[in-house]
Parts: C-alpha cells; sequence; structure tokens
C-alpha cells in the first residue's frame, strides 16, 4: 500500500472569465500523492474546488498549470482503469437496472457469458438482485446510487471517484451506504477518492483525511485516520473517533468562515 | 378502462350524437352537412367497395415520405446544431418566427420548380414539420442532465455515441412529441396542397366532390383523415405515456 497510484503535482485550476477578465482561481496549487489501495478523502468548505479536483483526477477536466498522474502516467483525457460515482442520480431513466449496469461493459472486449457473469455478480453484490428488471423511477435515492456504483466497480476500475455519492441520502442510508462502499473496496482492492461535506463520513471511512481551504482550494491538513482496514460504521463508536472529527473541524472552521465571510453571511 | 378515458369517450360521442340530432331535425342543411348514421355508412360502403385505395396510398405514402424527411433531418439538424452555439443563437429568431410565414403562398413557385408532380407535396409537408421538430429536439437535449453527460464521457463515448446511446435516448418523450408535430404538418401540408392544384389523392378528391355536391364521398374522405391521424396520434402518445410511466413523470 506504499507506491503513488495517483500524483497531483502543482495543479492549479483557473476558470476563464466572461469579457476577457483574470479568469477564477478555483485550485491549487495542489501537491498530493494518494497511495495505490488507500481510501483518500477531502473535505473541504463549499466552492472550494473539491469536485474539480476530482474532476483533474478523473480527466473530464485539464489543469491550468502542473500535471496529475495516474500509475505514473499523465493524465490526457479519460484514463484507463478510472470510475467515478457522482452525487446526482446519473442512472439512465430509460434503461432497467441490468442495463444500467451492463451499459459500462459495452465497449469492453469481453465474451457476453462473461459480461453477464459479471453484471449478475456486482448486482447481487450491491443487493439489487430482486430489482434487476425495475426502472430508476421504482427505486429509492439509496437503491439508484447503489445502482450508479454498480455501473462503476462492473468495469473493476483500479481507481474510484466518488463525488458527494451520498450527499442527497438521510442519514441511516448514509451510514449503510457507507458499509458498503468500505466493503467494496476491500473486496475490489481499489484505490478510493472520496469528495464530502460530511466530516464523520469521512473519518468514518477514509484511511486519510485531505482538508482544504477555501477558494482557490489548497490542502491545509493531511489527517491519518489510523483505522484497521476491517471496518464498518460502528468505527464512530471509538473515543478517538469524536477526536479525529474535532481536529478535522478545528482545521476547516476558519476557511469555512472564509466562505460564509464572501457569501455575505455574517458569523 | 378508466374513469377519465369513459368521460373522454362520452364527449366525443355527445357530439356526434349532437350532430346527428341537430342534422335530423334540419337545423343543419343535409346539403351542407348529412347525419353522422349517413357519414359512417358511406365510409363503409367506400373502404368496403375498396374505392379511392390508390387515391388513399398515394396520400399516405407522401404524408409518410413527408413526415419521415421532416422528422430525420429535423433530428439530425437538432441535434449538431445543439453542439454549435452560435448557430444556434444565429438561427433561433427564424426558429421564433417560421410559423409566421405562410408556407402555402409559395405552392405556385415550388410547381414551377418541381412542376405539377408530388414533390410540391412533399416539400409543403417538410416544411411546415421540420423546424417544430429541430425546435422539440433543441429543447429535449437542453434537457439532458449534465451528469449523463459526463457519465457519457467517462464511459468514454464519442460524440455520435454520446447522441445515440445517451442524449437521445433521454430526449425519447420529447422525440415522440416532435413526431407527432411532423406527422400533424406533413398531413396538413400533403392533403392541403393537394386541394389546391394537384391531380391526384385524397384532399384533391375532397375537393372535387365539394365542387360537386357529393357528400357520400367528401365526408367518408374527412372521416377518414380525421381517423388516421386520430389513430397514429393515439398510438405515440400511448408510447409517449408508456415511456413517462417508466420515468415515474406520469
Amino acid at each position: 500500500m506504499s507506491s503513488v497510484h495517483v500524483a497531483l503535482r502543482g495543479v492549479t485550476k483557473v476558470f476563464p472569465a466572461g469579457g476577457g477578465g483574470p479568469g477564477v482561481h478555483a485550485l491549487g496549487p495542489i501537491n498530493l500523492d494518494i497511495r495505490k489501495g488507500e481510501f483518500f478523502a477531502v473535505v473541504g468548505p463549499s466552492g472550494c474546488g473539491k469536485s474539480t479536483m476530482l474532476e483533474l483526477i478523473a480527466g473530464l477536466t485539464t489543469p491550468s498549470e502542473g500535471s496529475v498522474e495516474f500509475e505514473g502516467r499523465q493524465i490526457s483525457g479519460i484514463p484507463d482503469g478510472v470510475g467515478v460515482v457522482f452525487q446526482e442520480d446519473a442512472c439512465f431513466p430509460w434503461l432497467n437496472v441490468r442495463d444500467n449496469v451492463a451499459f459500462s461493459l459495452r465497449r469492453q472486449n469481453i465474451p457476453a457469458a462473461e459480461k453477464d457473469k459479471r453484471v449478475d455478480d456486482v448486482i447481487a453484490m450491491m443487493g439489487l438482485k430482486d430489482f434487476a428488471r425495475s426502472y430508476p423511477a421504482q427505486l429509492s435515492g439509496g437503491m439508484r446510487q447503489r445502482v450508479c456504483i454498480a455501473r462503476t466497480i462492473v468495469v473493476e476500475p483500479r481507481l474510484i471517484l466518488l463525488d458527494e455519492p451520498f450527499g442527497a441520502l438521510d442519514q441511516q442510508t448514509r451510514l449503510l451506504m457507507g458499509d458498503e462502499m468500505l466493503r467494496l473496496w476491500r473486496t475490489t482492492g481499489a484505490t478510493v477518492f472520496l469528495i464530502t461535506h460530511a466530516l464523520d463520513e469521512a473519518a468514518m471511512l477514509a484511511d486519510r483525511i485531505g482538508v482544504m481551504s477555501a477558494r482557490p482550494g489548497r490542502l491545509i491538513d493531511v489527517v491519518e485516520t489510523h483505522w484497521p482496514r476491517e471496518r464498518d460504521s460502528r468505527i464512530v463508536e471509538r473515543e478517538n473517533f469524536g477526536a479525529l472529527t474535532s481536529r478535522l473541524w478545528k482545521s476547516l472552521r476558519e476557511e469555512s468562515m472564509k466562505t460564509m465571510g464572501r457569501m455575505g453571511i455574517r458569523t | 378502462m378508466s374513469r377519465v378515458r369513459i368521460y373522454q369517450i362520452a364527449v366525443v360521442a355527445g357530439f356526434i350524437l349532437l350532430l346527428e340530432a341537430l342534422c335530423l331535425a334540419g337545423v343543419i342543411d343535409k346539403v351542407t352537412m348529412p347525419p353522422p348514421h349517413i357519414i359512417f355508412r358511406d365510409f363503409f360502403r367506400m373502404i368496403s367497395a375498396g374505392r379511392y385505395f390508390d387515391e388513399i396510398a398515394k396520400t399516405m405514402l407522401n404524408v409518410l415520405t413527408a413526415f419521415a424527411l421532416a422528422f430525420v433531418i429535423g433530428t439530425l439538424t437538432g441535434t449538431v446544431l445543439h453542439g454549435y452555439r452560435t448557430a444556434r443563437e444565429i438561427l433561433d429568431p427564424l426558429f421564433a418566427t417560421y410559423y409566421a410565414i405562410p408556407v402555402f403562398a409559395f405552392y405556385p413557385l415550388f410547381i414551377v420548380i418541381f412542376g405539377l408532380g408530388d414533390g410540391p407535396q412533399l416539400l409543403i409537408g417538410y416544411m411546415l414539420g421540420v423546424v417544430a421538430v429541430i425546435v422539440t429536439i433543441l429543447n429535449g437535449l437542453d434537457r439532458v442532465p449534465n451528469v449523463l453527460k459526463k457519465t457519457a464521457r467517462i464511459n468514454r463515448l464519442g460524440p455520435l455515441q454520446t447522441a445515440l446511446k445517451v442524449t437521445l435516448p433521454f430526449c425519447a418523450p420529447y422525440l415522440l412529441t416532435a413526431a407527432k408535430l411532423a406527422l400533424a404538418y406533413a398531413l396538413i401540408g400533403v392533403i392541403g396542397s393537394e386541394f389546391i392544384l394537384a391531380h391526384a389523392g385524397m384532399g384533391y378528391e375532397i375537393g372535387f366532390a365539394y365542387t360537386n355536391f357529393d357528400n357520400a364521398t367528401m365526408y367518408p374522405l374527412i372521416l377518414l383523415v380525421l381517423l388516421i391521424s386520430i389513430v397514429a396520434n393515439g398510438l405515440m402518445s400511448w408510447w409517449e405515456t408508456v415511456l413517462l410511466t417508466r420515468r415515474g413523470i406520469k
């Protein structure tokens, strides 16, 4: 678990402004090494560039400066072996659960029988077996997100990027989805990069947590959780869980206040 | 059968019965319109005798061709145009004012260019429908959630694959609305053109029967046009309902 899987080297992102202005400096510079097989979470105030960072790693956008490397190669375009789960419902409403999950495999050069088996296995793993023929509109928000996760992991990605995937779910469902995510992480051996607003979610799931500053987002702290690999949501009962979330909040509080100040909200 | 559907049938049946009563009471002159039961009788006689089948086939072929042209070209144009913001902004005023242009006014010009054949009728049917299709497709494509486009990119779909596998399937209900509009306009364009200067087709026969006070031909043909339009639209509406129900919208 020591080799570098994803590396960000002096990465900045500036979005051009309309009318030829100076542009919006959204992110960076960021320097970060994510180890192979680790669960890395990022927390930060709203608008600090967390999702931009994820999109840079996913190859959905390019850095203004610096470079992003995945498995030692600089990313240009969508890299092979990367899967993304978004916060918004990304199920295709015209496809049933099975076809949604199989969608990711359509470009994979593997025999049809193998494809079917992989889809069936992942659907079973995500507890969706009884809903394979259901359409997304017939499922709850949590189940739809499970479909999206299934569609991501069916291609067996080596890096899973999660952009606030449980943000729209209620607290109990989030905890249970977190358990499922941890189980998947252990089963697949993939590296997981999670963006979240929720400090407890980051503290429960991650091996390391990066804390970002207000815009332009920079990493101001990286916290090791020292949790065992075999863990689940019951980790929140541990005595040092509170201390961990307190440390995260201590790092984040001032940055969140800056963001609120920019929005004109007095604290 | 739902209560709403029963009311819908009752409204149509009530309207037909009202017409029947007005015709039988002489409020509507029988030279102007025969009672509906006579129209239905003449309609079944016309169909069972196979009269005007060539005319019906010719008109329907032209309607289907104009519909297919408007739908396919409109869908392709809308899909391509959606990717070119500047071109769309340039064309938006044209789309907004397009239906203020009386396309039928150009019919004599089309006859000069294309002759008295089917060309001018097809062109009018196509021209009436194509912009409605383009505007509807653009409207649908504007509503494709960004997250689905990102998912397509993550799955390494190119622009064509994204259109075929993601954006157009998302727009299926809009495609059906576009198809309904294209069909309605194709019927109006082709049959309307046949009325004016054609020498064959359902529109021509309806016009010919009208000038000869031949109600036994005119009204059954009008009824046939109505039935074709209602059945085709009904089927597409049913399909649209299936899609929307599947998406939890209806």
